[in-house]
């Protein structure tokens, strides 16, 4: 405990006169850094904050020292974390590598993938794309049907993925892909690691609700991807994608309360633009609903430090499970209650009649509605409750 | 605040365990029931309750209790509420004994909380007055006279009232009617002069009462605390009363809903068990995420009653808002899964829907703390 204060204190001040003031604001999508060959720094100070925070070993502080990681603990991790989030300091780098491919390296790559990949991640060389739906496999993954041949020292990879978020500037792209069509589903499927940069991949953006092109669809045709850029065992690919699909939801449930960002938070909106009388909102039901959304919020926030401190305790249990379905049900809660609480005011869709938060709160209501069907639907998160936590029986398929 | 039992408390919680399944399974509380026990508790229980020392589970080890914290109080609640165990615990030990130790002059502490921790003196708090919790509306009166005060009024609603040895009367001796400036709190004798006292029965077969206060005088000695300022003693014990009961609510969910799964895996329609339709599940597994954050939400708040007092206003309103959302969602999906059974007298989930009412009712339904919260937070 007293090495902790004593960490916490160093941390503390190395934040403060490190972290510069300019990356202590909440963030826009256009400040990010995603590093990658085609990335550029939003700023100067976006600059030094990334530098500083790699070359102290920061980008990704409980990853090995070996691969470029700071090699602390998962405590140590939290408390920069906690300390990074006391004073609103921006994240760094934002990075799909960092997020979710590099823990799966960590545990399933070899030690020439961990060499080559997980450094180039925390160096910000490489932006990583998730190609995992294809249009034909959303929900039930493991039916996708892109295919890759084994041809020896290569595998010819035909198909498309869809999702694959700003794949248009990616470096490289991870990849489920069936290897073997003849045995069940889920056992003849391959992690496979793509340089996008090979003949026969491109990529279309697509259009969403939000009026954002995040995302897109990359279509692979006759892709020659050599044999080493194989995570894990052929059609063992499906241990792999769960494992990373556990970060993927952990991110996911934490997005609402770790990422600083331009969007009014429903108290401050709710002073701004609803009635007030003795210190109370008027408006009876709105009254409630921000009641209701705040309980939940804080509920959850409970429930993600009790899951941490059962992690470090050693003590398992079913709070993880529920938190991604927990936290992005929370999030399309918020966005309805701003825009309610808005009034025509958070219907702005462009123009200078309506301020940047307000055009941006209701760019946010139409992304969050993405957010219950990305990374597993919450439907699907039932799914595994019901099977994982509850041990129910599975109706028919899985 | 640590969110995780530590070893000593898992401990605990595997001793009441053992104990309540073998001393006080669902079974006792029904023959409590059916033979209109009038007590209302199994005293011999109670008893061998205080023998393991939860009499004074909270209580400082100078007035004979353990001090095990509200942690490890909150573990025992837990446990009596998944057998749905009878006992003045509660109103007596978390109620009457806090209302003491937080506002009780040294002469009232010494004097009564060492039978409090043995189990041989039981207390009750006399507050409500309307079908619905005002703990500032307070009308009942304590008016001064000669060294001592004469206290006129009626109580509904009051837990272990016909049972308990001693009452806590909360009455007004200043201040208009709805203000919790001027209400004093006193202590009295169950059975002295102008105390009239009817039992109430009510849906979970436990205890409550109806009580009438008839020119009932009362020495300066019963005063606890400071007259007008009783506010000041009753809000954190009140405070202390919600978090321990929804711990308790905690345990009747958790029993409720395991046993419905069990069913759900057992039970077969259509030639496979009910627990493989989806739309059971997705029930089950919404309740199980409810579980998860009203696990960490009533941890937090246990805590907060030793650790960091000022935040447990708003901790112990978001506990019993969330907790009377939970008992209520959970004990009717437990009678709806169970299908025709579970609206059997026969099936213990019936006691589990009931118990659960009458919990959300006490110190302030799910409008009364959502209410509270908000004005906490300012809005």
């Amino acid at each position: 405990m007293q090495d902790q204060e004593q960490f916490r204190r160093e941390v503390r001040q190395w934040l403060q006169a490190n972290c510069p003031e300019s990356q202590r604001q909440p963030i826009t999508a256009a400040e990010q850094y995603w590093g990658g060959r085609r990335g550029s720094f939003p700023s100067e100070d976006a600059r030094l904050w990334y530098e500083r925070m790699r070359d102290r070993g920061w980008i990704a502080p409980e990853w090995p020292i070996e691969y470029g990681g700071g090699g602390l603990s998962d405590q140590q991790a939290r408390i920069i974390k906690d300390e990074m989030k006391r004073i609103n300091a921006r994240a760094p780098l934002y990075s799909i590598g960092l997020w979710m491919l590099g823990p799966a390296l960590l545990e399933y790559g070899n030690e020439a993938q961990k060499q080559q990949h997980v450094r180039a991640i925390i160096n910000a060389e490489t932006r990583w794309a998730q190609g995992y739906s294809e249009p034909g496999a959303g929900s039930d993954l493991a039916s996708l049907q892109c295919r890759a041949e084994d041809m020896g020292d290569h595998f010819l990879v035909n198909g498309s993925k869809i999702w694959t978020t700003s794949a248009d500037k990616c470096d490289w792209i991870f990849c489920l892909v069936r290897t073997d069509p003849k045995v069940k589903k889920q056992e003849g499927i391959s992690f496979l690691l793509i340089d996008m940069d090979t003949p026969g991949v491109s990529t279309s953006p697509i259009e969403l609700i939000s009026g954002e092109s995040e995302f897109c669809q990359t279509f692979f045709d006759n892709v020659k991807v050599p044999r080493e850029n194989l995570v894990g065992e052929l059609n063992k690919g499906w241990s792999v994608a769960k494992a990373l699909l556990v970060h993927e939801r952990k991110l996911m449930a934490e997005l609402g309360s770790d990422s600083p960002r331009k969007i009014v938070p429903p108290n401050e909106a709710a002073r701004k633009y609803l009635e007030f009388r003795d210190g109370r909102i008027v408006d009876a039901r709105l009254r409630l609903d921000l009641v209701e959304y705040n309980m939940q919020m804080h509920a959850i926030a409970l429930t993600h430090f009790r899951g941490f401190e059962e992690k470090s305790a050693g003590v398992r249990s079913a709070a993880p499970l529920v938190m991604k379905y927990l936290g992005t049900e929370a999030e399309k809660t918020k966005s309805e209650l701003l825009l309610a609480i808005m009034g025509s005011r958070g219907l702005g869709w462009e123009g200078d009649e309506f301020t940047p938060e307000e055009r941006d709160t209701l760019r946010l209501w139409a992304m969050s509605k993405a957010m219950t069907i990305a990374g597993g639907s919450s439907e699907i998160q039932l799914n595994v409750i019901a099977k994982n936590v509850l041990g129910l029986p599975q109706a028919g398929g899985t | 605040m640590p969110l995780v039992l530590n070893e000593e408390q898992r401990l605990l919680r595997d001793t009441a365990r053992d104990f309540l399944n073998s001393n006080a399974p669902v079974t006792a509380l029904r023959k409590l029931r059916d033979e209109r026990d009038p007590l209302g508790y199994d005293s011999q229980l109670w008893q061998q309750m205080a023998e393991l020392g939860w009499a004074g589970i909270t209580l400082p080890e100078e007035y004979g209790g353990l001090a095990f914290g509200f942690t490890g109080l909150g573990v025992v609640m837990e446990e009596c509420g998944r057998t749905l165990a009878a006992s003045p615990l509660f109103a007596s030990v978390v109620v009457g004994a806090s209302a003491l130790l937080l506002g009780g002059s040294d002469d009232q502490k010494h004097e009564l909380l060492p039978s409090i921790a043995s189990g041989e003196l039981t207390l009750a708090l006399a507050l409500e007055e309307s079908h619905h919790h005002r703990p500032t509306h307070i009308a009942t009166s304590a008016a001064r006279a000669g060294e001592g005060f004469v206290l006129n009024g009626s109580k509904t609603f009051v837990l272990d009232g016909h049972s308990a040895d001693k009452l806590i009367v909360v009455a007004r001796t200043s201040g208009d009617e709805h203000s919790g400036d001027g209400i004093s709190l006193f202590l009295l004798d169950r059975d002295a002069a102008g105390v009239h006292c009817t039992r109430t029965i009510m849906a979970d077969s436990r205890n409550a009462a109806n009580i009438r206060l008839d020119n009932v005088s009362v020495g300066s000695d019963g005063l606890i605390g400071t007259l007008d300022r009783g506010w000041e003693i009753l809000e954190p014990v009140l405070d202390r009363g919600r978090v321990a009961l929804a711990a308790e609510m905690m345990g009747c969910a958790l029993e409720a809903f395991e046993r419905t799964v069990a069913y759900l895996k057992e039970r077969q329609q259509f030639g496979v068990p009910i627990g493989s339709f989806q739309a059971l599940q997705h029930r089950a597994a919404r309740m199980q995420a409810d579980l998860e954050l009203c696990r960490s939400v009533i941890l937090q708040a246990l805590g907060a009653v030793d650790e960091t007092p000022e935040q447990l206003p708003i901790l112990a309103s978001l506990a019993k808002a969330k907790l009377n959302e939970l008992v209520k969602l959970v004990s009717n999906e437990a009678v709806q899964m169970h299908g025709g059974i579970g609206v059997t007298d026969e099936l213990e989930i019936g006691f589990f829907l009931k118990r659960a009412r009458v919990t959300m009712q006490v110190f302030g339904d799910t409008g009364f703390h959502q209410d509270r919260y908000a004005t906490l937070c300012g809005y």
